[in-house]
């Protein structure tokens, strides 16, 4: 029965991770909005080709070389 | 685009976009596509052209109700106004900015998919996330390729016409306030958890035998865990005690810090000492449980306050800035300096307090005065900020801005009177304060019983005592009941901003309160309309048509007599006081009876009844001559809202002392008392503000006071009253100054909630009742030496769900 002794601590460091990594969620705002998420998981599967790669084009410095519309 | 939309029924035609029927003149006969109203058009148009029709087969799965988009065609350009950015934009670094907006329009699921495909629509934004608890979306986009304004346009071509968010400081604050509160329940939640599993091996130990070395080493943990729960979740209880012991005051607080507290440091006493019982599971459940209850009613007073600060968001804050050559520019209200010239647009809000340079119009100052008829202006006169130009436009030079405008100086006198509100002391908290004395009472009897009795046991018997003691129950009974009565009333519009208010209403009601109502957009529609309509139903058409082109604010009300028609209309002249026309080939004549007499047609005993019936009733009467031969009376006014007479005598049922308390002129007023059955002395008229704040401090002289207003000139009054409750349609001003917002128009939501606060305290006080019954029950068992730490873990969160199903069974009585 000794090997409470072990896996009594390591049942609470468990628990600590989840806190922890409940608290960081927290903290990354994952839990400031709980109703739009849930509706936009529905539409991510639609085909979007051409917009994912405009978003990362405007997102990087490079952007600065298109023209202005 | 489904074809299930193109057409519902042989007779009504749906809008392609939007589903709802396209009025009779609007449609196009060969046309595939079927608009209601501009706005569906260019936004149908829109999704079109960049190929996110996709958003029509959303929207059909999604169950949503038909709305039309509220497209507006602005420009938008004090978006890119230096002080705009200043205010509400933020640089994102590399040319990249970011901005909070609030979308008008947001219904459902297929918006935020529509909204965040706007990279899509305009290249340069970067991100556009939607929050639809909120209607606001955080944009980014690049300075380099696009500006804010061509931005703002799309969204509104999408039907979604953005406004900057207010009060963004104040929501990070509370954002940070929620996010602690969560992880404070997290960690409660964890620790209340492994202390049960804990707790569960040393009962399990109780029974079956246990080896001493275990038992202390579960002891050991217990406590460690325990005090966590209690230093980090549970320190919000034990520094509310602490800030009622130091201003005197009774709070719930006090008698759980005291179970707490004595609970902890006795078991952390027994466990270091291996002797007697430890709680701590009981302790870090009570913990959860308490947190779990704020936190709700937490949120659903959020809420309200978010939908209240989304309307407060969505009143316009632009206006046009003339500059030399006279050319208008879109600028931001707050960028106005004194000296500067300003065009109004009829139907706009007059944005600062100024002096008429150009034209003549009549405006609207319902929301400043309460004076329910327009008023000329012309050059040379001044205005105030906050009231609406009716008829045409005007040009203005600016005498005072912002917090110098008359309006601004009445938000110093709101801002005044809100900090001197003088808190309830709330039920709970009143009971609470008895319930210390009597636990300690009870706990001190129990000690010197037991010293006699059984010395070894007494210190065991007097914590169990304390700890049951602790008013669990009574902690999440009020919180609990009021989350849900506030989630109540917002499902039928009516925003409760604080806690207290439902406590507060339910208890003014039997103190002898007194209600002062204002008139002028409270009771009556505070815009001109026609009350009543004598002559045949088959020349409302006509009469419609012919309004339509003028821009009176009478003929505005009768042009709404009828807002489908569309009959041919030549040879329109507007005089003064009429209108002559020409429709479906018969010469009409629509004016004041002066106006109509003036051109030589004279009328029986009959017509000059209802003009006599008109005026007694303070109405204007408007005659309708067809072919020189008077046909119809409309008696136009200010009419009084359906239901408000209902409402104002159950409310005088009800106990409640009902005045009326308005800047109209005095006759209006007496006789408005009168229809609603008030005594004359009850009907006051010719107010000014800082008149209503002093009508109300001397109606404080005889018990509380609710003031029920809409306008400007009602704000400071809401704010000095006990409680304020502002109406639908009503100033911003109003909505920061009231405690209490009615989403839909009238009375009636306000009784609504007369009847909710009643009920809601009654659900409190049985829940209460519970509560102590149990509390009392608990007690005499401790007393007696039968509470042990498994008695205890199992009757605590017993007591707390029992409660919770009383809230639950809350209703909103909608009669």
């Amino acid at each position: 029965m000794s090997i409470i002794y072990i896996v009594l601590p390591l049942a609470i460091v468990l628990a600590v991770v989840a806190v922890g990594a409940f608290i960081w969620a927290v903290k990354r705002g994952q839990y400031d909005d709980l109703d739009t998420p849930s509706v936009r998981m529905l539409h991510d599967d639609e085909p979007t080709p051409p917009s994912t790669g405009d978003r990362r084009d405007s997102d990087t410095p490079s952007a600065s070389d298109r023209p202005k519309p | 685009m489904p074809d299930s939309l193109s057409i519902t029924d042989g007779t009504t035609i749906a809008c392609t976009h939007c589903g709802l029927p396209v009025p009779r003149g609007l449609v196009e006969p060969d046309a595939d596509e079927q608009f209601c109203c501009n706005g569906c058009r260019t936004v149908y148009h829109m999704i079109r052209e960049h190929g996110l029709d996709a958003f029509y087969r959303i929207r059909d799965e999604s169950d949503d109700t038909p709305t039309r988009a509220p497209t507006t065609h602005r420009r938008y350009d004090e978006f890119a106004d230096p002080t705009f950015r200043e205010l509400y934009c933020r640089p994102a670094g590399q040319g990249v900015s970011s901005i909070d907006l609030s979308l008008e329009g947001v219904h459902c699921a297929a918006c935020v998919w529509l909204i965040e495909k706007l990279p899509r629509v305009v290249p340069g934004v970067i991100e556009a996330r939607l929050s639809m608890g909120t209607s606001q979306a955080r944009l980014r986009w690049d300075e380099r390729v696009v500006d804010l304004p061509t931005v703002a346009r799309a969204l509104d071509r999408l039907g979604y016409p953005p406004h900057p968010a207010r009060g963004r400081d104040g929501q990070d604050a509370r954002r940070r306030e929620d996010r602690r509160f969560l992880i404070r329940i997290a960690v409660a939640g964890a620790c209340a958890g492994n202390l049960m599993l804990l707790a569960f091996a040393l009962y399990a130990g109780w029974f079956g035998g246990m080896e001493a070395q275990y038992e202390t080493l579960f002891r050991w943990l217990s406590m460690g865990i325990g005090l966590v729960s209690l230093a980090w979740p549970g320190s919000i209880f034990f520094r509310g005690a602490i800030a009622a012991l130091r201003t005197r005051t009774a709070h719930l607080d006090l008698p759980i810090a005291l179970a707490l507290g004595v609970g902890g440091a006795v078991g952390v006493y027994h466990v270091v000492t291996g002797t007697g019982e430890v709680y701590f599971d009981t302790l870090g459940v009570l913990v959860f449980l308490l947190l779990v209850g704020r936190f709700i009613q937490h949120r659903q007073q959020r809420r309200a306050g978010d939908a209240i600060e989304l309307l407060f968001s969505l009143t316009p804050g632009s206006c046009h800035r003339l500059d030399e050559g006279g050319a208008a520019t879109d600028v931001p209200v707050e960028a106005l300096r004194v000296g500067d010239r300003v065009r109004v647009d009829p139907g706009e809000a007059i944005p600062a307090d100024g002096v008429v340079l150009g034209g003549a119009s009549e405006i609207n100052q319902a929301l400043l005065t309460g004076e329910s008829r327009p008023v000329a202006v012309e050059a040379g006169g001044s205005v105030t900020a906050g009231a609406t130009n009716l008829a045409s436009p005007l040009v203005l030079r600016v005498e005072a801005s912002g917090s110098d405008t008359r309006v601004g100086r009445l938000m110093a006198m709101v801002a005044e009177f809100a900090a001197e509100r003088s808190p309830i002391v709330q039920l709970t908290d009143r009971i609470a304060g008895w319930f210390v004395i009597a636990v300690i009472a009870f706990a001190s009897i129990t000690a010197g019983l037991w010293l006699v009795l059984d010395p070894a046991r007494a210190l065991d018997h007097t914590v169990a005592l304390l700890i049951v003691a602790c008013p669990c129950a009574l902690g999440l009974a009020t919180p609990l009941t009021i989350a849900v009565a506030i989630g109540r009333a917002a499902r039928h519009d009516i925003m409760v901003k604080g806690g207290d208010v439902l406590e507060r209403l339910a208890r003014y009601a039997r103190g002898r309160g007194t209600i002062l109502l204002d008139k002028t957009g409270t009771l009556t529609v505070g815009q001109t309309r026609v009350v009543h309509w004598h002559g045949p139903d088959d020349l409302r058409a006509a009469v419609a048509s012919i309004e339509r082109h003028a821009t009176h604010p009478v003929g505005r009300a009768l042009a709404a007599l009828d807002e489908h028609a569309h009959e041919t209309v030549t040879d329109v002249t507007q005089h003064g006081p009429g209108i002559t026309a020409t429709c479906n080939q018969q010469p009409f004549a629509i004016g004041t009876p002066a106006f109509i007499a003036s051109r030589g047609v004279v009328w029986g005993q009959d017509i000059q009844r209802r003009i006599d019936e008109a005026r007694t009733g303070h109405l204007s009467p408007v005659l309708v001559a067809v072919e020189n031969r008077v046909e119809a009376v409309a008696s136009c006014g200010d009419a009084i809202r359906p239901g408000a007479k209902e409402v104002v005598e159950r409310l005088i049922r009800d106990g409640w002392r009902v005045a009326l308390l308005s800047g109209d002129d005095r006759a209006v007023v007496e006789h408005v008392g009168d229809r609603l059955g008030l005594k004359p002395e009850d009907a006051r008229g010719g107010i000014d503000p800082e008149g209503k704040v002093a009508a109300v401090h001397e109606a404080k002289q005889t018990g509380p006071v609710v003031m029920i207003g809409d306008g400007v000139n009602d704000a400071a009054a809401l704010a000095a009253a006990d409680l304020g409750v502002a109406v639908h349609g009503g100033a911003e001003a109003s909505l920061i100054a009231a405690d209490v917002y009615l989403a839909r128009p009238g009375l009636e939501p306000f009784d609504q909630l007369a009847r909710l606060s009643r009920r809601t305290l009654g659900a409190i006080r049985r829940a209460l009742g519970f509560s102590l019954c149990y509390n009392a029950i608990a007690i005499g068992l401790a007393m007696a030496g039968l509470i042990n730490p498994l008695v205890a873990a199992i009757i605590m969160p017993i007591s707390s769900f029992i409660v919770l199903g009383a809230a639950l069974s809350l209703r909103f009585d909608t009669r």
